[in-house]
């Protein structure tokens, strides 16, 4: 009965029809069967315009009674009378359905809101997207969305800012999903990025890291890659760009970085998962963070998440020789490693991309690090192998949450020791 | 002389020492995998090959808690590449005994009235039906088998998803089932497709009677 009331009401609103100004609620109380049947001879006044929300029966249950305005007088003198007891359940109905009418107003704006977004299972795109939206809306005093360029197919590359202002102040970047497949990644970005906007003005060391510098963090670095593992091949590692000359489509875009390009360890055969492309920065997803960085002049920190194996490395991947910071990533990265292990007992093996992985030409922290970031890491995620690409569910906030931990150690570590 | 080994060899050598193991040890209900590397050596071999000596650290996938040390020895072959390493292990300490579960899972699979067909295993998002597990980690092992067969010092497998399982009608007692999977490739990243015949028996293990690798199919 209500709903239909509350529907009606609505739709009367919008038609200019019949509002419910002035009426009310009444709960009469019946003692007797005699009562009742007065009661019920009320129910018959058609021109009393009644609405009885719970019908006359027995004196033990009580009868409710939407009385319009012009009526009220007569009613209340009616039951006063007859000495039946009654309440005002509601003074005003009017304003109670303006009330439920902004409260649902509120809820479906909700609806579009994170604390409905599930952050324990992986997104589309447009989700994660939306997401980002909604992050930059909710936290807007520390948050807000850059566009650092597109994608071959004109996806938008979607950049959160985390700044609590200042200028030209020094910054840490952040990016997951270079690898389309390795989704884990994507998902533990967009859970990060959820805990920096949260955290920030109650936990001690983030609040302290953006008093200072700002974070960027770049959630899906390979969008037409991520679409296609959605769609059509969840295998998928590289862009979508398609290839003069052959049929095969995609250039791995962390073997397509001006660091050692077209060195060992990437394919020059364009149907190949590591094909490096045409020329250095050939992809425009790597030009765009590539210009990003170099206009922006003050990254101090450049870290990439991959999945999968558990580990944490620094340059070089192009060759196997030591970073000239060799003893301080190294010293870093350890720490880091073990934050991480404190959480799960999750093991995280650290050292060069060289020594630990492979030797690898093109990378992106190879790249940084030459380019002048010192502090360059990349991190495979969970896990070693068992599930690799296809990480359940059920594992993306545990990874997230001991995967945070390791970055806290190193931004802290940027924080206290600017360059 | 070959040239010395890549820094990143040593890990590759301990992967494969766990596909073996996991190989000869492992089950419907047991997965082993590599937790820690805890000491590699290599030792370059005149005329043979090289050598690597790794103590591993091994935890079962069903519990992690359990734990079992290691070692390894893997020779990989001088010249002829297309033979398989020489892989020697000894396991220190008992693996936790699996006779129950493999044998419910046995006597599951031999009451199906029509024989087992799946596809996709793990999903995109990781999910694996429970029933489907011990079909999961047989095919791991198996993997480990083709791993092995098919390891160089540069290569490093895993098996990334079971694209295909069909079980095959058997009138004698042990179980069979027809495998395609993906294979991951780490160092060239390549996702390969790989058909395995696998036989399984409680008392008589894993065999992998035939594999063979696949062609990619061609992407649009």
């Amino acid at each position: 009965m209500k709903l239909i009331l509350v529907f009606s009401a609505l739709f009367g609103a919008a038609l200019c029809l019949e509002t419910f100004v002035g009426h009310q609620v009444l709960r009469i109380k019946a003692s007797n069967e005699e009562q009742i049947e007065k009661l019920q001879l009320l129910e018959t006044l058609e021109h009393l315009q009644l609405d009885f929300w719970l019908n006359p029966s027995t004196p033990a249950h009580p009868v409710d009674v939407r009385v319009p305005f012009n009526s009220l007088q007569a009613v209340k003198v009616f039951l006063e009378s007859n000495n039946i007891e009654y309440s005002i359940l509601i003074e005003d109905l009017q304003v109670i359905l303006d009330e439920e009418k902004q409260d649902m107003a509120n809820s479906q704006q909700q609806e579009h809101s994170s604390s409905t977004f599930n952050y324990g299972s992986y997104h589309s795109l447009a989700s994660i997207y939306e997401e980002l939206d909604n992050l930059a809306y909710e936290h807007s005093s520390i948050v807000s969305k850059l566009k650092i360029g597109e994608s071959y197919e004109k996806q938008p590359l979607y950049v959160l800012k985390f700044s609590t202002g200042g200028t030209n102040r020094s910054a840490i970047w952040i990016d997951a999903g270079i690898h389309s497949r390795e989704w884990v990644t994507q998902a533990s970005a967009i859970w990060i990025a959820k805990k920096i906007a949260s955290d920030y003005g109650s936990d001690a060391s983030i609040t302290s890291l953006l008093e200072k510098m700002d974070v960027f963090l770049l959630a899906v670095t390979n969008p037409d890659g991520y679409e296609f593992t959605h769609t059509k091949n969840r295998m998928w590692r590289k862009t979508r760009s398609k290839i003069q000359g052959s049929l095969c489509v995609g250039i791995d875009p962390n073997r397509n970085w001006d660091a050692g390009f077209g060195g060992p360890g990437a394919s020059s055969n364009p149907c190949s998962d590591s094909y490096h492309g045409p020329s250095a920065s050939s992809e425009v997803e790597v030009k765009s963070i590539v210009d990003f960085i170099k206009n922006h002049g003050k990254i101090l920190a450049f870290l990439t998440l991959h999945s999968y194996s558990q580990l944490l490395m620094y340059p070089y991947g192009y060759k196997c020789t030591e970073p000239a910071d060799y003893e301080e990533l190294d010293t870093l990265g350890q720490a880091a490693a073990s934050s991480t292990h404190s959480l799960y007992g999750t093991t995280y093996k650290v050292g060069s991309i060289c020594c630990t992985i492979y030797q690898a030409s093109g990378g992106s922290i190879d790249w940084s690090y030459d380019y002048g970031i010192k502090y360059s890491f990349a991190l495979e995620l969970r896990d070693t192998g068992n599930y690799g690409f296809l990480l359940p569910a059920s594992q993306i906030i545990p990874t997230a949450e001991e995967t945070w931990l390791g970055l806290k150690t190193i931004m802290e570590h940027v924080r206290d020791n600017p360059y | 002389m070959e040239p010395p080994p890549p820094c990143s060899a040593a890990g590759r050598a301990a992967a494969l020492a766990a596909a073996c193991i996991n190989y000869r040890r492992g089950g419907p209900s047991r997965g082993l995998e590599l937790r820690a590397v805890t000491a590699a050596a290599t030792q370059d071999i005149d005329n043979v090959g090289r050598k690597y000596h790794l103590k591993l650290v091994l935890e079962d996938i069903l519990e992690k808690d359990n734990v079992v040390n290691c070692t390894a020895e893997i020779l990989y072959h001088l010249g002829n590449k297309n033979a398989a390493p020489d892989v020697d292990f000894t396991i220190e300490g008992e693996l936790k005994n699996t006779d129950e579960q493999d044998n419910i899972f046995y006597n599951q699979i031999k009451s199906l009235k029509k024989e087992l067909v799946a596809q996709n295993i793990p999903d995109s998002h990781g999910n694996v039906p429970p029933e489907m597990e011990p079909i999961r980690l047989l095919a791991r092992v198996a993997a480990g088998y083709v791993a092995w067969q098919n390891s160089t010092e540069n290569t490093r497998y895993e098996l990334a998803q079971i694209k295909d399982v069909r079980q095959v009608k058997r009138s004698d007692d042990y179980l069979e089932f027809d495998y395609m999977v993906l294979l991951h490739e780490f160092v060239s990243q390549e996702i390969i497709p790989w058909q395995m015949r696998v036989l399984w028996h409680p008392q008589h293990g894993v065999k992998v009677t035939q594999n063979s690798r696949q062609p990619k199919p061609a992407e649009y």
